[in-house]
């Protein structure tokens, strides 16, 4: 029963206390607010780039040729010492004959159609389409491949994926290093505003020891203070970062810029944006004020 | 609160007990050296002394504020050497503290103060109420519950900062210098309130400089000077006015 009846002094005192210095309590809701947008955008400039990576991975392959004296039979029995390289998802064989009829289908539609219909098969070469499981070791894989006895050459274009690789890494490392910054800005501003809070209040924080009052019951208010700052600055930096992101978004699907991505819907990532940011903080603003009080109980 | 270690008997719970304590501060300052006394039960004692005899330390060695760098201290029933920093709280339960200064909360009104004291140790809204009452009624300001202490006299807060300290209902009331910003008339009435309370049972230790009001009240009065005890006797140390 005492634990209820306490909840409810520390709530009362707690948001009281958020008004008794306003001034402060806004600077450090906005400080959360910024931290967690900045935080906010470049975890979901991730997000999307990962999500565009594993499209890319799923349809990404690179062609590996067979040495031209080997048989049919040898060519095909090949497959499963390719299957069993690491990050090699799968393996199609594609006989010659196959790959000369693919590409005269191609090009079908060509000025020069009869050219290519017309090259005989013996142009071509058996190969196998490899589909691998980690774009960023698509060049092992690849050297991995023409390690195998029996392959001679590969067609590949790991452009693109390096290109898309080197952007998440990028985005993921700012958003990491932004992440822990501004955690530390965050909590260094909500520390400030409690200790405010804790001076203005030290004369009653000593009669409350004075009488009796355990460190966790001094401590319920400024903690109760520091979760609702946090809590507050999280609600209003999701709806900012909603507005923020649903605008890119537009701005990406309708633009010819970035006609390779499609941006992931905020629909469907909504919950986890709003958990994170309100995880968040309550962290930062429990763990500021937890912080900053400690101090002030050494009576 | 569950019987801990650092609680001694029952025959020990409700006294003050000092042997042999020395105190030294981290600037090499010895506040005591060597000090024992012993408080029972119901007793009114006066700890009386000039400027810097240790009468405060001794105030602060009670309350958990400073431990003893020397010696054995019981404040009801545990063992201030060896008690541990989440126990002080329940300890302090035990004790009403009186400052000179009243230590009010100004935005708070007189009835709003003794509720805050009542909070601090977890009371029901219930208890609060019923509590509340009893001790305001008991300092006579049943009237002036909803004042705020800028709107009370001198003894008033005084009376506030007794009420706030009975609140809590504790073994004993330590005053450290209660008449210190009052009129001789105020601090008689004040010294009589104490003694009152005394006599409902809650044992009293106040630390004055006020040779009259000592010498009026015929009660034990323990003398310090420069951190040792000078006398210890029933009847009033400033009665000799060659030690002063």
């Amino acid at each position: 029963m005492k634990k209820s009846y306490n909840l409810g002094y520390y709530f009362s005192e707690g948001f009281h206390s958020i008004f008794t210095h306003g001034l402060m309590s806004f600077a450090a809701v906005m400080m959360i607010v910024a931290c967690l947008l900045i935080m906010g955008s470049f975890s979901l400039v991730a997000l999307n780039l990962e999500r565009e990576l594993g499209k890319l991975e799923r349809d990404n392959e690179f062609l590996a040729f067979v040495d031209e004296s080997y048989t049919r039979e040898q060519a095909q029995a090949l497959q499963g010492r390719l299957e069993a390289l690491p990050n090699v998802a799968a393996v199609a064989f594609e006989t010659k004959e196959t790959a000369q009829q693919n590409y005269a289908e191609k090009y079908a539609s060509d000025a020069n159609a009869g050219l290519y219909s017309e090259l005989p098969a013996e142009v071509f070469r058996d190969r196998y389409s490899v589909h691998v499981k980690d774009l960023s070791l698509l060049q092992a894989t690849i050297d991995a491949v023409e390690g195998v006895e029996g392959i001679e050459g590969h067609q590949a274009a790991p452009e693109v994926a390096e290109g898309f690789v080197l952007i998440r890494n990028v985005a993921t490392a700012i958003a990491l290093i932004l992440i822990f910054m501004l955690l530390a800005i965050s909590l260094f501003i909500i520390y400030n505003t409690i200790k405010l809070g804790t001076f203005t209040r030290r004369e009653e924080i000593a009669i409350m020891k004075m009488c009796g009052a355990t460190n966790g019951f001094v401590r319920g208010p400024f903690v109760f203070e520091g979760m609702l700052l946090g809590l507050f600055g999280a609600v209003v930096a999701f709806f900012l970062q909603w507005g923020v992101y649903a605008l890119i978004a537009q701005a990406i699907d309708t633009g010819d810029t970035f006609q390779l991505i499609t941006v992931i819907p905020f629909g469907e990532i909504w919950n986890m944006v709003l958990g994170i940011f309100a995880a968040t903080g309550l962290v930062v603003g429990t763990g500021g004020s937890v912080m900053a009080i400690r101090k002030f109980l050494q009576v | 609160m569950p019987r801990t270690d650092c609680q001694s008997s029952y025959e020990e719970s409700k006294m003050i007990r000092f042997l042999d304590i020395q105190k030294s501060y981290d600037n090499g300052t010895k506040a005591l050296k060597g000090v024992s006394m012993r408080i029972d039960d119901g007793e009114f004692t006066f700890l009386v002394g000039p400027s810097g005899s240790g009468k405060s330390t001794i105030i602060k060695l009670i309350t958990g504020e400073e431990q003893a760098s020397g010696g054995r201290i019981m404040v009801n029933g545990y063992n201030m050497n060896s008690i541990r920093p989440n126990q002080i709280p329940y300890m302090r339960r035990t004790l009403g503290v009186i400052f000179q200064d009243f230590r009010l909360i100004e935005k708070k009104t007189v009835r709003e103060n003794l509720e805050f004291a009542m909070r601090a140790v977890g009371a029901s809204p219930r208890e609060i109420r019923k509590r509340i009452s009893y001790v305001l009624d008991l300092v006579d300001l049943m009237r002036k519950g909803d004042r705020y202490p800028s709107q009370l006299s001198g003894g008033e807060q005084q009376r506030v900062a007794i009420a706030r300290a009975l609140v809590n209902n504790p073994q004993m009331i330590i005053a450290d210098e209660p008449t210190g910003n009052l009129d001789p008339q105020r601090s008689l009435e004040i010294m009589t309130l104490l003694e009152k309370i005394n006599e409902l049972g809650t044992t009293m230790l106040v630390v004055t400089h006020e040779k009259e009001l000592v010498n009026r009240f015929s009660k034990r009065v323990i003398a310090i000077e420069n951190g040792r005890i000078i006398s210890d006797e029933t009847g009033g140390y400033y009665k000799n006015e060659e030690i002063i």
